[in-house]
């Protein structure tokens, strides 16, 4: 019974969250069936509708896994936009600079150094949360302009190719690509971005299962999100577990800089995140903190993101940013899940502000 | 270094830390009251958005103003009652407003003004008075302040909202409605940000931009801690916040490093985010919060 | 005024808090109304607040049947209350607490000028001295104490209630308490105390009633009784409900404390050099009312309190034990049955088995494998499974969620999981806090068993029936001290009850042995 409950509420908070968007759309002066129609029907075709469909999930499967993890700690995380712009430096900066090692060599390397400076990235807040008590929610948030004002900074002066108007670093080795997915599946074609870092998203959600459900660090962690206090009683860190879960959530927002540079622009492109870090807040909150929700969830906002293109050009007045409102109504219905039972139980993700 | 210390400076300052004061001074009423206010920086972007567009069509900036103000006042009651009526996170939801309004000004915009989140530019003189070089929001916001200290604890408004957000259950005993005044306090929040909004698109500006915010309402509400919850110390806070900023424009092109050149305009930028950071890590500790601050009120019977 | 309170029954989910009760509280008198803790008598008086409203019943106000739905209500009929956690907003100052709900002035202005000089004509006529300007923060819990009767007295109460008011005052501060009640008697005022001291209800009270498991057992003029029949009413029985326990066989120490001090968070002293030692094989009891510094004592020996607020010397098998955090301290041996369970003791949302290892969850056998990382989920099984068998948990299905369990037991589980440590000393704090009676005593046969073993037990309990059933020796704890150390097998419970709630005067108590009784400290 419990489990029919788990999936209904996710399931009426995006109903909910659908009818007042339609309501939007009706406001706006156009046809919400049109809208959704659109919306909804471009993620099926093959080879573009699914396999944009896919492509666009990819990151968004990782913003998802991190939000859900420092969910799972107690932590809000609102800073993955932050740390995957500077993981996806990191990440370009190893592909440039390094790019007489081999593949089996550089491929590694990169995406280490993507996911230790996004590790790093985040856990910045977290120690200011642990040493100070202050609130993870401003400090990620402030850190997402930091990091965005350091990354183009570096590659407006230092990694820009000369001549180069366009506000992106120098391309990466060869080397350091990774293959498309068009390449082993018959019927894709290589235009379509979709590559091995959705095999590395599925990896992710894998790995994060164990991680917080097999093994004893995941148990500590949990343990600290759902009840402080009997976790210290049972002998954990708190301020520990703050910091190692926000590193372990910064860490894994960092992979979308391995799909974004080294499998789709080669390089790294200024402003290439479209609310990655943000949708993520909704996925996991969607997902119910957990990765296979994650999955779903993040397969929903990819279909409406992929929807969100032919809503712009097809509608007369609707503009893909439909698609941010429909995400905000789902953190609101999702948020408020109290109004679909009764004595709803709060979330803890508190501190002071 | 010299030419950067001028007038123009104190008047930079003034101005940047006006939408400020606007916003911090809303999250103050908030949050005496008990309730986290994160959705400043979303309710700010509907006074914005409200104020341009109602102001265009209007030709009016005092329909604009006012626009705003009940647009953002809705948006906050919405926030009210997830958070108040239904024990949301209220971290959470405001997020959730947050992005609510990086999406809506855009779909709004694209459908009355056909663009992809600006409105269309206002002329000159259909935008916020000045007066000696300063809006009128600005002197307002000056009122606003003392206003505030003299409703906080001089009124019994004042008194029965900051009981609330210290000890709800005392006021409930005293026979006071807890979360009556927490929605007030709340949606005062929403009319005082989304002032603060206006001021940026059709005050400061002549039109709204997408995201035109660029995260003010966080740094509102870390003036609002550095300034203990008070009034003036957050006025003071704001203009701090504010003079960061006005030093950020002047020094653009003017700082040089010992090289010569320019101080990339990036590390400018990032300034006021810093101080930021600094500022909320070095005072958290010594800022006394409302007591019940966050603790939605659910009396046991 | 009058004050009836006809048939009213209050039940609070599975717990019959008052059962048709009848008081009778006549005018111009001070009243008291005894009982333990869970007797009801803090329900009974918050209807008449109308904090809580009754499922059946009435309230009869100066003859007169009256509804009473919310505070409001109760403060227009001119009753009001001071709670026994005090409901003053601490920043604040007296007048604006005072004022708080009947703000005098204009909605524009407050008028504290003359809030304040009423306030000063009440405090001469009652003779409660205390500065309108001051900021509650800074007074003393005896001026804050004030303060509250004075906002009773402010909204013109004619009736006071009062919980627990002497619970944090010190002997002299009790004594003018006393005085100032007298003032409000002779002003025609009628007090209501609830409270569990007998000697002050001997000292001050017009009439007393007494109550127990929600009902009222006894009502009487209060120069009819004495304090021993009032503790056989308030407890019950004379004949303690006694485990069959064999002899116990002390070892050696196991844990020496020495000069244990304990301040609070604003430095107030909740533990003063406590000395006592536990030996392997015994039981030793901690008797008190709540609030005396048990559970700080607890805590502090768990290692769950920051070393800044301890000072004093907690000697473990000989070695001094202070630096150890608390898991070094489970692993020395050291288990802990915490009494807030839902807050320290279980994760709720965590399955049974998950529950079972919590302490031990990060070394073999609950993990395995390479690096010790990955949790051995069949060993968690097998120990989850033996704990539910072994200590009779029910549903005995270890992947439920805790949160699923009653209360009874989830307190199995966590008795269990720390058994199975197992334990050279076991820390116990309210082990049978809302349990229900069958695995009560359950749970104290396996606590005696434990004890058989030779492990050494020091059990807190606010339940004396519970303390002095299970334990060798008992320590009675007040305000901080120990106020003497008791055989339960020689003493009367009215003896102990006298030590736990300061009633004993200096000297000696028949009865009491082997060692001294100090006295009210």
């Amino acid at each position: 019974m419990k489990q029919l409950r788990d999936l209904l509420f996710p399931l009426m908070a995006v109903l909910c969250a659908f009818a007042v968007g339609a309501l939007v759309v009706l406001f706006i002066g156009d046809s919400p069936i049109e809208t959704y129609r659109l919306l909804l029907g471009s993620a099926l075709s093959w080879p573009d509708g699914i396999g944009y469909t896919l492509f666009f999930a990819t990151p968004l499967i990782f913003t998802g896994l991190a939000v859900a993890v420092a969910l799972r700690g107690g932590l809000l995380n609102i800073g993955a936009e932050g740390q995957l712009y500077v993981a996806a430096f990191a990440t370009a900066w190893v592909g440039i600079t390094l790019s007489n090692l081999p593949s089996a060599l550089l491929v590694p390397l990169c995406c280490l150094a993507g996911i230790a400076a996004g590790a790093a990235w985040a856990a910045i807040p977290g120690v200011l949360k642990a040493r100070f008590g202050s609130h993870e929610v401003i400090n990620t948030i402030m850190l997402n302009f930091i990091a965005v004002a350091l990354v183009g900074y570096l590659t407006q002066y230092h990694y820009r190719t000369p001549g180069d108007p366009i506000m992106e670093s120098a391309p990466i080795s060869a080397a350091a690509h990774i293959p498309r997915l068009g390449q082993f599946i018959p019927g894709l074609p290589a235009r379509i971005p979709l590559n091995v870092a959705f095999l590395l998203a599925l990896v992710a959600c894998w790995l994060v299962y164990v991680l917080l459900w097999k093994t004893k660090w995941g148990y500590e962690i949990r343990a600290t999100g759902q009840n402080p206090s009997a976790a210290e009683y049972g002998g954990v860190s708190i301020r520990k577990e703050i910091v190692l879960t926000m590193a372990i959530s910064g860490g894994v927002a960092a992979m979308v800089g391995i799909k974004e540079v080294l499998g789709y622009r080669y390089r790294y492109y200024d402003g290439f995140s479209d609310n990655y870090g943000f949708t993520g807040i909704a996925v996991a909150l969607l997902g119910r903190n957990h990765p296979v929700g994650v999955i779903a969830a993040a397969l929903l906002f990819a279909v409406l993101q992929r929807g969100g293109v032919p809503v712009d050009a097809f509608t007369q007045l609707v503009s893909k940013d439909i698609v941010l409102i429909l995400q905000a109504l789902v953190i609101l219905f999702v948020a408020a899940e109290a109004m679909f039972r009764r004595g709803g139980r709060r979330q803890g993700a508190g501190g002071t502000i | 270094m010299r030419s950067i210390l001028t007038l123009s400076l104190l008047f930079s300052t003034i101005r940047l830390a006006t939408p400020l004061v606007w916003a911090a001074i809303g999250g103050l009423y908030s949050e005496r009251s008990g309730v986290i206010n994160i959705a400043l920086e979303g309710l700010m972007l509907a006074g914005a958005f409200t104020a341009a567009a109602m102001t265009y069509y209007t030709h009016s900036p005092w329909v604009g103003l006012g626009s705003a103000v009940v647009a953002a006042a809705f948006f906050a009651f919405i926030l009210a009652v997830v958070c108040i009526r239904f024990k949301a996170n209220e971290v959470v939801a405001g997020t959730g407003i947050n992005i609510l309004f990086l999406g809506l000004p855009a779909v709004l915009s694209g459908a009355l003004f056909l663009s992809s989140g600006s409105t269309p530019q206002i002329p000159k003189d259909e935008l916020l008075p000045e007066v000696a070089r300063l809006s009128v929001l600005s002197l307002l916001a000056l009122l606003l302040v003392f206003a505030t200290q003299h409703v906080l604890y001089r009124t019994p408004f004042g008194l029965r909202l900051r009981s609330v957000g210290e000890n709800p259950e005392a006021a409930d005993a005293a026979g006071i409605r807890v979360n009556r005044l927490r929605y007030t306090g709340v949606i005062l929040s929403g009319v005082l940000a989304g002032i603060g909004g206006a001021y940026l698109s059709i005050g400061q500006s002549s039109l709204f931009t997408r995201n035109m915010t660029a995260g003010r309402g966080f740094i509102a509400l870390a003036a609002l801690i550095f300034g203990k919850w008070r009034p003036v110390q957050t006025m003071l806070a704001c203009l701090l916040f504010g003079f960061a900023d006005a030093l950020t424009i002047q020094m653009q092109g003017v700082a040089k490093l010992p090289s010569g050149e320019d101080v990339p305009v990036q590390f400018i930028q990032m300034i006021p985010y810093v101080v930021t950071i600094v500022v909320l890590a070095g005072f958290i500790g010594h800022s006394r919060a409302p007591g019940a601050l966050g603790v939605p009120y659910d009396k046991e019977s | 005024m009058r004050l009836e309170l006809r048939n009213i029954s209050k039940r609070f989910g599975a717990v019959l808090a008052n059962d048709h009760l009848n008081i009778v509280i006549p005018s111009g008198t001070i009243h008291a109304i005894v009982g333990e803790n869970g007797a009801g008598k803090s329900t009974a008086m918050r209807i008449a607040y109308g904090f809580y409203r009754a499922d059946s019943g009435e309230i009869l106000v100066n003859d007169e049947g009256r509804e009473i739905r919310a505070p409001l209500d109760a403060i227009a009929l001119g009753i009001g209350m001071v709670h026994q956690h005090f409901m003053l907003v601490r920043p604040m100052t007296v007048t604006e607490n005072i004022v708080l709900g009947a703000e005098p002035g204009s909605a524009l202005l407050l008028d504290l000028k003359t809030a304040a000089a009423r306030i000063r004509a009440l405090s001469e006529e009652f003779k409660l001295a205390v500065n309108p300007d001051a900021v509650v923060e800074d007074l003393s819990v005896g001026q804050q104490q004030r303060v509250e009767l004075l906002k009773a007295l402010y909204r013109k109460a004619e009736l006071l209630i009062l919980d627990e008011p002497t619970a944090v005052l010190t002997p002299q501060e009790v004594e003018e308490f006393f005085t100032i009640l007298r003032r409000m008697r002779e002003q025609g005022k009628t007090v209501v105390i609830i409270t569990h001291k007998l000697s002050e209800v001997l000292a001050i009270s017009d009439n007393v009633t007494v109550m127990r498991d929600g009902r009222v057992v006894g009502d009487m003029r209060t120069s009819d009784t004495s304090a021993a029949a009032l503790a056989r009413m308030m407890v019950g029985r004379e004949v303690l409900l006694r485990v069959d326990k064999p002899p116990a066989r002390p070892g050696a120490a196991v844990l020496s404390v020495r000069a244990l001090s304990i301040a609070g968070r604003r430095g107030e002293r909740r533990l003063d050099k406590v000395s006592f030692d536990v030996r392997a094989g015994e039981i030793v009891g901690v008797a008190g009312v709540e609030g005396n510094g048990q559970t700080e004592l607890i805590e502090a020996l768990a290692g769950l309190l920051p070393e800044s607020q301890v000072s004093g010397s907690v000697a473990f098998g000989g070695q001094d034990i202070r630096a150890l955090d608390a898991r070094r301290r489970r692993e020395a041996g050291i288990a802990h049955v915490p009494e807030d369970r839902h807050r320290r003791g279980l994760l709720l949302g965590f399955s049974l088995a998950e529950n079972t290892i919590l302490g031990v969850h990060y070394r073999p056998p609950a993990v395995s494998g390479v690096g010790s990382v990955l949790l051995n989920e069949p060993a968690i099984r097998r120990r989850a499974e033996l704990v539910i068998r072994e200590f009779d948990v029910r549903p005995p299905n270890p992947a439920l969620p805790a949160r699923a369990l009653s209360g009874g037991n989830q307190q199995k589980l966590i008795i269990g999981r720390e058994f199975e440590l197992p334990p050279v000393l076991l820390l116990i704090s309210q082990p049978t806090r809302g349990v229900d009676i069958g695995a009560i005593e359950f749970i104290h046969r396996k606590i005696v068993a434990l004890r058989d073993s030779g492990c050494a037990v020091l059990l807190v309990s606010a339940e004396l029936e519970e303390v002095t059933a299970l334990a060798d020796r008992v320590l009675v704890l007040h305000n901080g001290r120990i106020a003497g150390e008791v055989d339960p097998a020689r003493v009367t419970h009215e003896q102990i009850g006298l030590l736990m709630t300061g009633g004993l005067g200096p000297g000696k108590v028949e009865g009491l042995g082997p060692s001294d009784a100090e006295g009210h400290a």
